[in-house]
């Protein structure tokens, strides 16, 4: 029974998995563009997925013994495979119809304050609502507004761009061990906050803002500081006694911006860093470098980037060529 | 050998006759050409004091905008930056405070924003990038300079002055 496996076919590619699996995690076995979006599911964290409605498929085929399609939509990073299960998401309409749908329900209080926004570039609501939603909104009413909050020294949230998908409750939750961080009020007034806007201080909660799938749990030492696609991202480590210490820093020219964990291609994090890593080793000489961080070419972060980790100066150093601009400069100084 | 299109002509080179050694005929139908023009309209434009029409799309001098308060539009967004194919545009973002808000009309706004206009080939593409309607091209040409650190235009060339209408007549309010 343990190495028992089920086939399943994914808009037509059949896969094998362990029973207990999700759709959404065979999917991901597959890859490509047959993987549902998710925004609130997260494979490292427990209990996640299930509340942003983005990776709804269609269920044609119930399983071997019981061929009957699924009535609706099911969210698929929550339904687990059954044998000769046979799924659709981006060969059905109706599939594209209902994200079309979340995706515009999402966007409803969300402000469109990308140019602003420091996850601008890398957030997955963009991407998602890029590819699946409409040019415009219907919506008519006040957005929901807050003003911003500081939640502990290092880190800014922004409820305005909240989407509720709970990820940072279960980081708090899971990975600090003691929860003071949480979602308070129900329904349209529900908002993620600490209790009694108790100040975080845990060495992992720096990680909320890596798992944060919009700009509303920023980081304050890099806010403001650049666009993502200007920096460029290279993976680094260094010997730290609390986390793995493997982390992707990047850059503007010298400096060090910001420190993130390593992400995968669905955006999460591969290992949680520590909040020492994150915010105060921001050195080159900190760190160990070892190569760009790889970046999907369809990314804007991959604009403007030559392919070259040390590109070689462009031009070579000629003290003499550098001592005549000098005499000039001083020469046409004077005419000023 | 005959020639394809038979249009071929073989001129004949002669010596030149008494009148033709004289070349006072020639002097004198050359200088008939110069004084007829003396009398027709000089098609010379004296830019800059006198100006041709331009082209209602022509692209100049960038001017960063601002909205009908008076606040500065930029939001240091970077997307003019990011399509400009000569890299001619930097900017720093700066966090807008609490006393600011009648300056900039985001909460981040560029403290620094710098054109190259050695750089820049007047495309226009920072123009179509911008989501916030703050840079149109929408200036005179680029002035001549001597010296190279001239031509980076900051936001003390490039910001719009603030539309004061009281300004805009002085001898009538007077």
């Amino acid at each position: 029974m343990a190495d028992e496996k089920f086939k399943v076919t994914i808009d037509g590619i059949p896969v094998e998995v362990a029973p207990g699996t999700t759709i959404l995690n065979a999917a991901r076995q597959i890859g490509g563009d047959i993987v549902p979006p998710a925004m609130c599911y997260y494979s490292k964290l427990e209990d996640s997925g299930g509340k942003c409605r983005t990776c709804l498929v269609k269920v044609s085929k119930g399983s071997e013994k019981d061929p009957r399609p699924m009535p609706k939509l099911v969210a698929s990073c929550r339904t687990t495979v059954m044998d000769g299960m046979e799924v659709q998401n981006i060969t059905s309409p109706d599939v594209l119809e209902a994200r079309k749908g979340v995706v515009e329900m999402l966007l409803i209080n969300h402000p469109l304050d990308c140019p602003v926004c420091d996850q601008a570039g890398e957030c997955k609501l963009q991407d998602l609502s890029y590819e699946h939603g409409v040019a415009q909104t219907r919506y008519e009413f006040k957005r929901r507004t807050f003003e911003p909050i500081d939640i502990g020294d290092k880190i800014k949230l922004h409820m305005n761009r909240c989407i509720l998908c709970y990820r940072c409750v279960f980081v708090a939750d899971q990975l600090t061990g003691k929860r003071e961080h949480g979602v308070i009020n129900r329904g349209d007034h529900a908002e993620i906050s600490t209790f009694i806007e108790n100040a975080l201080d845990n060495d992992f909660i720096g990680n909320v803002i890596d798992v944060c799938p919009v700009g509303a749990l920023t980081d304050k030492t890099f806010r403001f500081k650049n666009r993502v696609w200007f920096t460029k991202p290279v993976d680094a480590h260094r010997d730290c006694p609390t986390c793995s210490g493997k982390v992707t820093l990047w850059y503007k020219g010298e400096e060090v911006l910001r420190v993130t964990a390593r992400k995968d291609e669905y955006n999460e994090v591969e290992e949680f860093i520590c909040d020492t890593c994150r915010f105060e080793k921001k050195k080159t000489a900190d760190w160990v470098l070892e190569e760009p961080a790889p970046i999907s070419k369809q990314s804007v972060i991959d604009a403007n980037h030559y392919d070259v980790f040390n590109p070689p100066p462009v031009i070579k150093k000629n003290l003499q060529l550098q001592e005549a601009n000098e005499e000039q400069l001083a020469r046409t100084e004077r005419l000023k | 050998m005959q020639s394809l299109s038979n249009r071929k002509k073989v001129i004949e080179q002669k010596p030149m006759n008494f009148w033709e050694r004289m070349y006072l005929p020639a002097i004198v139908k050359g200088l008939g050409i110069t004084i007829r023009h003396f009398f027709k309209k000089i098609p010379t434009v004296k830019y800059p004091e006198e100006q041709r029409p331009y082209s209602k799309n022509f692209r100049g001098l960038h001017s960063l905008k601002r909205d009908e308060e008076g606040r500065e539009r930029c939001t240091a967004c970077g997307l003019c930056a990011l399509s400009c194919p000569a890299e001619a545009i930097t900017m720093i973002a700066a966090e807008r405070t609490k006393e600011e808000e009648n300056l900039y009309r985001e909460e981040k706004y560029a403290a620094v924003y710098e054109i190259n206009m050695l750089r820049c080939i007047f495309c226009g593409l920072c123009e179509e990038a911008c989501p916030k309607e703050a840079i149109y091209l929408d200036g005179p040409h680029v002035t001549a300079d001597y010296v190279r650190k001239d031509f980076i235009y900051g936001k003390d060339k490039l910001v719009e002055p603030v539309f004061d209408i009281t300004k805009l007549n002085p001898e009538k309010t007077n």
